[in-house]
């Protein structure tokens, strides 16, 4: 055999001594393992009982985020839905009346912001194209649903509970991530 | 094996002592639980021999060449993660390590080290369940579950860097997304001291064992000069005996500082196949211990580089984006694509899980590429197939199947 390079290494493929042809001796040594892992701590994990922490930065469904105010971030520039390779996001631009300053951010803002999640593929560029930290992919996965109506997300389902109202809620949903920080 | 069946004119002829038009036509797949894809073979059968394969695919196309037409550089990432989806990071980092091949761009050593890392892993966890799965398939169902911890592990290890476990999107032209944190080092850390141990375990159930070397041994072999002359590569081609291995022929990502040895067969059967993607898999972790190791000794401002400096293609911080009218401007530029690409033509290459993967990227200087060919070894494999199974049992074409690590996504990109 020739060889291309000198890092070729064969691999040991000797024959089969006599000892491993009675096949005996290696019921005995697979018996010996798997009665190892009996006492061994079990891998799994009890879900739904008990589940599995993920890691800050785990990319499930997406939250539109809010100020410290309660107000809506999002000021309808089209850059997540842009960056989007599954062309999942859809939105509608409205300008903020006068009055309108404690629920939207900025002078222009989402009327309507739509994700398919049928579309998605939770690839997190969305949250990596938004300039004003408004959206972001949670900890957790999105919930199954019976009709394909129902996997088109609005901003009803999308909104993150507000934090001056409901601060419990608003904290479990924005979980462990640091929003603002999240490139360091 | 003798050489059962002929085919003259497209008529099979039979061997002697057959019956005459006694051959059943048995469809495997295309979601056969025994072919682990969507694979669909049409064989001819004469009782358990196989007299004929004819293998069909397009089952899971995509188009993924037509869909990278229309899309920004960085977002044909996402596309790559579906081809081999057990080793998902091996895809996108080759795609990313393309584009600076078109760009000109020069990494630093310590974003090469930390994809060496993420790439080895990767094939672990693909050669990892390849073989296990031949263990499965084999009949021997009790390693397969052993290992699946260490590749849960190696995913929890992308996940904590990018986010995800099995389509990763892993890394951006220039480097990683953010840095390893903490918990990344200690997950590796446990992985290189626990993982060995897994690994022998395995060996010792399966590789000595004499149901699974009958069963495996002269099992769907392949010459090394039929491998070559189908454009074989990876750990199929060096069970073969050719040594072949991008990592050392055509260095990326600064392969060429480790030191690591190359693992061949002789014959191409299933147990050839199985022994190299074992040795390699014990040859990756020296790789990891390299890396992990060279990763230490960068010191100060350099041990906090994860990426290229290439204001071009990677994203401002987004503290800047926030306060700073410049970063928003290029941030802006970069996501809408509005960056103009070299003209240029470029082919390149990385050792995937199973294989030579290549991509072949034409830019016309617009923003999408021209042209975008993938080279998916797994759809070289497949076309072997019927000459790799002919004349044996139904059982060692699954085996063989499942030896060879065809993989569907792949080989229908
Ligand atoms: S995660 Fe990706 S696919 Fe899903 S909406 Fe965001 S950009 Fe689109
Ligand atoms: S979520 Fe962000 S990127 Fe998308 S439209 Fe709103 S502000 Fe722009």
């Amino acid at each position: 055999m020739t060889t291309l390079t000198d890092r070729a290494k064969p691999v040991n493929r000797k024959p089969m001594t006599f000892l491993e042809s009675i096949y005996l001796w290696n019921i005995f040594l697979g018996m010996i393992i798997t009665i190892k892992h009996f006492f061994k701590k079990k891998a799994t994990v009890q879900y739904p009982e008990q589940t599995r922490s993920y890691s800050p930065v785990f990319r499930g469904v997406q939250i539109l985020n809010r100020d410290e105010e309660g107000r809506e971030r999002c000021t309808a520039c089209g850059l997540c839905a842009l960056a989007c390779p599954a062309e999942a996001i859809t939105m509608e631009a409205a300008e903020r009346m006068p009055g309108e300053e404690h629920l939207y951010r900025e002078e222009k803002y989402a009327a309507k912001y739509e994700i398919n999640m049928l579309r998605c593929i939770f690839c997190g560029f969305c949250e990596e194209a938004c300039p004003k930290d408004a959206i972001y992919l949670s900890e957790t996965h999105a919930p199954p649903a019976y009709n394909r109506k129902n996997f088109i997300y609005n901003k009803k389902d999308l909104l993150i509970p507000d934090p001056v109202t409901q601060p419990e809620e608003y904290a479990q949903a924005k979980g462990l991530r640091e929003i603002s920080k999240k490139n360091k | 094996m003798q050489d059962v069946v002929s085919i003259k004119d497209n008529h099979i002829v039979l061997p002697d002592g057959s019956i005459e038009k006694q051959t059943t036509t048995l469809n495997l797949g295309p979601t056969h639980p025994a072919t682990h894809g969507v694979f669909q073979n049409i064989l001819e059968m004469d009782g358990e021999r196989i007299v004929s394969a004819k293998q069909t695919i397009g089952y899971i196309h995509r188009a993924f060449e037509k869909i990278a037409e229309r899309r920004p550089l960085y977002q044909i990432t996402p596309l790559t993660d579906r081809m081999n989806y057990c080793s998902s990071p091996i895809n996108n980092i080759g795609w990313h390590t393309t584009c600076e091949k078109l760009l000109k761009i020069q990494t630093p050593k310590r974003v090469d080290y930390l994809r060496v890392i993420i790439m080895e892993l990767a094939r672990i966890s693909d050669h990892l369940i390849c073989n296990s799965v031949v263990g499965v398939d084999a009949g021997a169902f009790t390693g397969f579950l052993y290992v699946m911890q260490y590749r849960e592990l190696i995913y929890e290890i992308y996940e904590s860097i990018c986010g995800s476990r099995l389509t990763t999107n892993i890394g951006r032209i220039g480097g990683f997304e953010r840095n390893f944190t903490n918990v990344t080092w200690e997950k590796l850390e446990r992985f290189l001291k626990e993982y060995p141990k897994a690994l022998k375990e395995l060996d010792d159930l399966l590789l000595r064992n004499r149901i699974f070397m009958e069963r495996t041994i002269g099992a769907g072999p392949i010459s090394a000069e039929r491998a070559l002359n189908y454009g074989f590569t990876g750990p199929n081609l060096r069970a073969a005996g050719v040594d072949y291995d991008v990592r050392v022929h055509s260095p990326y990502c600064s392969y060429q500082d480790f030191d690591f040895k190359v693992p061949v067969g002789s014959t191409g059967d299933c147990y050839d196949r199985f022994l190299v993607r074992d040795q390699e898999m014990w040859q990756s972790m020296k790789i990891i211990e390299q890396a992990y190791q060279k990763i230490q000794d960068f010191k100060g401002e350099e041990a906090e580089v994860y990426h290229a400096d290439v204001p071009d293609y990677y994203l401002p911080e987004k503290k800047d984006v926030y306060t700073k009218m410049e970063s928003l401007i290029w941030h802006f530029k970069i996501i809408m694509g509005e960056i103009d690409m070299p003209v240029g033509e470029v082919y390149h290459c990385v050792e995937g899980g199973n294989g030579e993967l290549g991509f072949y990227l034409i830019s016309d200087g617009g923003r999408t590429p021209y042209r975008l060919h993938f080279r998916r070894p797994c759809f070289i494999y497949y076309q072997a197939y019927e000459e790799l199974v002919k004349g044996a049992m139904l059982s060692d074409a699954v085996i063989t199947m499942s030896s060879l690590n065809l993989i569907a996504g792949e080989m229908d990109s």
